[in-house]
């Protein structure tokens, strides 16, 4: 068995089994760490970065760093809330959000994020790119628009032979998800439910049964996402 | 694509996802793309979908879903390119083949594509013609090479310049590439047989291998600067029976270029090195990921690793030693400058997209194939060579004592002998110009360390290099004051971090673009002070990047808008009041723009309705 372990956050001493990834660790010990990327039971990935803390001087991904004896984690200060905050601000102006209008609004992790860091308006300019809304494929709907490239998607849905549904395309600003057409053509309901559920905003949709739970009974609708 | 070629490619990989860049890269070279057929063909031969092979394929920029026409050529557009007139180049390329760049012509024979930096910075503008370098380029020599692809003549045959130096003349190799070897020290000296260290590090045994270099003090060349002794050892303490010694020779930072010569001079010292390495950690395989601009060498590297391999320095029973096995081979990347990050190195090794890995764990702990790894540059391992063969006594005493041994820089620019010079740590910048011949009454800036490192002005020139003032993996780029540095070097290396990125971290992918749409709003005159108080501020979220790409991607605005301050003033806006960063011009641009696509998309409407 492996060995308990303290830690502190914030100066605040907490306890977990030696190895815990932080972001979890944290959560045993009632501190929430913001996290988009990351889901329970996914590879880790440590791409949105919203998850940083401060190890020393160091910058680190809760989400990725396994905790270790006497580790001195900062998680809250102005600085750190200020970079989740602006990285939050990025994904708003990197690509098209409508959350007025939105199938996912009050679901929607990314606002309800943004919702908790008070944003109003990104500090960058919106960059209003030209991406397409794919509603080729018999089960799914992907709007690009609305895609944050979290990989979550990536990482999760794969077909009986272990092959992948989704995959990124081109790299940079350029990047994007691709849907592989011949898998998308086969995918089971449970599949597509299972691939609608894991994204974190409103980029895959299914192509019935949206607007189900009505507006004011979603998940964030009256809660902030940190109390939850 | 025809199907005999592919299944010929496909038949000689077994069905192993990590062949995946190298089957790519054999359909690429057959057939000038990556057709979509041929997407469905790998995916079947290697149990992948679609979708997983096309992200691979489209993460480098030598591949291509689309054709690319019979004769590729590759023009470098980094900054010194640049300075040496590939402006006029690209015209005269565009003019000669009648099309754009990033266009193939219309009968699908010539395709003009930009590229970053290929490694040949002391012989620019330079360019990759199917995979064989052209270097100093003038509108005339367009021309005639273009004029001779419209002809079909042979490729070799558009060789006018006789061959380069040193073993650029070799059969194998017959490239116009120059050496421009400038100054040799211990790495480079030519006072060396082959064999001589192993040999030591067999009578010695493999504890004392790590000893020496920990007591040399040797850090890694490539830029990180990670003590190398360290390294060994720590991945010789792991248990295993499989572990990889990986040679860096991916030398993508904007400048650099002194791999490629101790690739073409010095061969067999960087293979002995990988063998001392292996014989350190215990490792029994090798592999020296090389990036695809050096193509051109590849058939020589392969003799050298053979006849290595028949003097005994490799393969089976090495110097006789029973057991002491160790094969090296040769993987190619594609086009990717993040490939040069240790674990986005392995990724792509492994047939992937070249992201890099969330440490720990690390890759000596859980590398290659998730077996413990080393991932050492060549410049690092041919030095080991010599600290194995001289002792660690010798070398420290070469440089600083926190930077013992000496550095390979790639000097290039505005400078009379640009080339490759070996030099002792704790040189200064005063004495490197001079060396180079630059006169520094001409001299703007210098660039130490790439794009990633600091741009520097003349109230630093003496500071010295070494791992503490100014870290360099060796490029060092002289700016003369007749240059245009916020447009041709500092905008050119933003934008080549915005198109390197792997755009796995969103501070990355967004944060440089961002910084490169202001640093571009600043130099056409529509900046105002703000826009430089948002330069700064906007770098700060890429120090929480992954890897050193999106942690240093601001560097060359943060340096400059430092040690430049003047540059970036002189171009902001004068009237101040009520106009924050506001063209009245670009804004009716855009609303033109917006109209004219309106109108556009209408009469689509219309033509569908009817």
């Amino acid at each position: 068995m492996k060995k308990r372990i303290q830690f502190k956050i914030d100066g605040k001493v907490c306890e977990t089994t030696e190895g815990t990834l932080l972001l979890k660790a944290a959560e045993e010990n009632g501190v929430y760490i913001p996290r988009l990327c990351h889901v329970e039971g996914l590879t880790p990935r440590g791409a949105c970065r919203v998850c940083t803390v401060k190890l020393g001087r160091q910058f680190n991904t809760a989400c990725t760093m396994p905790v270790t004896k006497g580790m001195e984690i900062n998680n809250h200060s102005e600085e750190l809330e200020d970079l989740r905050k602006s990285i939050l601000e990025m994904m708003f102006a990197e690509g098209n959000h409508i959350c007025p209008s939105c199938e996912k609004s009050g679901n929607c992790e990314l606002q309800a994020l943004a919702r908790m860091y008070g944003i109003t308006v990104p500090r960058y300019p919106f960059l209003f790119p030209d991406r397409d809304i794919e509603a080729t494929h018999p089960k799914l709907l992907k709007d690009h628009n609305r895609c944050i490239l979290c990989k979550r998607c990536i990482r999760l849905i794969k077909d009986e032979e272990g092959k992948r549904l989704f995959a990124f395309s081109k790299r940079g600003s350029r990047l994007s998800i691709k849907i592989d057409t011949h898998i998308a053509a086969k995918m089971s309901d449970e599949l597509a439910v299972q691939a609608v559920n894991c994204c974190p905003v409103g980029a895959l949709l299914p192509r019935k049964g949206a607007f189900q739970c009505p507006i004011g009974k979603r998940v964030y609708d009256k809660s902030h996402i940190d109390s939850l | 694509m025809k199907e005999i070629v592919l299944s010929k490619i496909l038949w000689k990989y077994e069905t192993n996802h990590a062949n995946l860049l190298d089957i790519l890269i054999d359909v690429q070279e057959k057939e000038g793309y990556v057709s979509e057929k041929a997407i469905t063909e790998i995916a079947n031969h290697l149990h992948l979908s679609e979708a997983d092979v096309s992200q691979t394929l489209t993460f480098y920029h030598f591949l291509s879903e689309k054709p690319r026409g019979k004769y590729v050529i590759y023009l470098n557009n980094s900054s010194v390119s640049i300075m040496m007139g590939a402006a006029k180049v690209k015209a005269a390329f565009e003019q000669e083949v009648g099309c754009k760049f990033g266009e193939v012509s219309k009968d699908g024979k010539i395709g003009l594509f930009k590229t970053a930096c290929i490694g040949m910075n002391d012989q620019e503008p330079a360019a990759l013609i199917n995979g064989k370098v052209f270097t100093r380029l003038t509108p005339f020599r367009v021309r005639e090479i273009v004029k001779g692809l419209k002809n079909n003549q042979p490729l070799a045959s558009l060789y006018v310049e006789s061959f380069g130096d040193g073993k650029n003349q070799h059969p194998l190799v017959q490239a116009m590439v120059c050496n421009n070897i400038m100054r040799k020290g211990p790495v480079l000296a030519d006072d060396y047989e082959v064999g001589n260290a192993l040999r030591k590090c067999i009578e010695n045994g493999e504890k004392w291998i790590i000893e020496e270099m920990k007591g040399a003090n040797l850090r890694g060349r490539g830029g990180a600067g990670f003590p190398t002794g360290f390294k060994w050892e720590a991945c010789r303490n792991i248990d295993s029976n499989e572990k990889y010694i990986f040679c860096n020779a991916d030398e993508g930072e904007p400048g650099t270029f002194k791999d490629r010569v101790i690739l073409t001079e010095k061969p067999d010292l960087l293979l002995e090195g990988m063998a001392i390495a292996a014989r350190a950690v215990g490792a029994t395989k090798g592999i020296i990921y090389l990036r695809f601009e050096y193509k051109y060498l590849q058939k020589y590297l392969e003799e050298i690793i053979k006849s290595q391999k028949k003097a005994g320095f490799l393969g089976k029973n090495i110097l006789g030693i029973k057991g002491f096995d160790f094969e090296v081979r040769i993987q190619f990347g594609a086009g990717a400058y993040v490939c040069g990050e240790e674990s986005a190195l392995i990724e792509s090794a492994e047939g992937k997209r070249g992201e890099p890995r969330e440490r720990p764990p690390f890759p000596v702990e859980k590398g290659f194939l998730d077996k413990p790894t080393i991932v050492n540059n060549v410049e690092t391992l041919c030095s080991a060579v010599k600290i194995i063969w001289k002792g660690a006594k010798w070398y420290k005493r070469l440089g600083t004592p926190d930077s013992t041994g000496t550095k390979v820089l790639s000097i290039s620019g505005d400078c009379k002998y640009p080339g490759i010079y070996e030099i002792e740590w704790g040189f200064n910048v005063h004495r490197i110009l001079e060396m180079a011949g630059a006169d520094e009454d001409e001299v703007l800036a210098v660039q130490v360390g790439g794009p990633s490192g600091s741009c520097i002005s003349r109230k630093d020139f003496n500071r010295t290099l070494d791992y503490i003032d100014l870290a360099t993996g060796g490029s060092f780029i002289i700016i003369g004051k007749q240059r245009d540095l916020l447009k041709d070097v500092i905008l050119n290396f933003t934008e080549f971090f915005e198109e390197e990125s792997c755009g796995s971290c969103t501070p990355c992918r967004v944060g440089t673009l961002m910084l490169k749409n202001k640093l571009q709003q600043i130099i056409q005159g529509n900046g105002t002070s703000k826009d430089l108080d948002d330069l700064k501020n906007w770098a700060q979220p890429l120090k929480s990047c992954r890897c050193g790409l999106g942690q240093t991607a601001a560097n060359p605005i943060l340096t400059s808008l430092k040690n430049f301050p003047g540059l970036y003033q002189i171009n902001l806006k004068k009237e101040e009041k009520n106009n924050a960063g506001f063209s009245l011009q670009e804004a009716l641009r855009e609303d033109r723009d917006m109209k004219m696509k309106f109108n556009k998309e209408k009469t689509g409407y219309q033509h569908a309705a009817k």
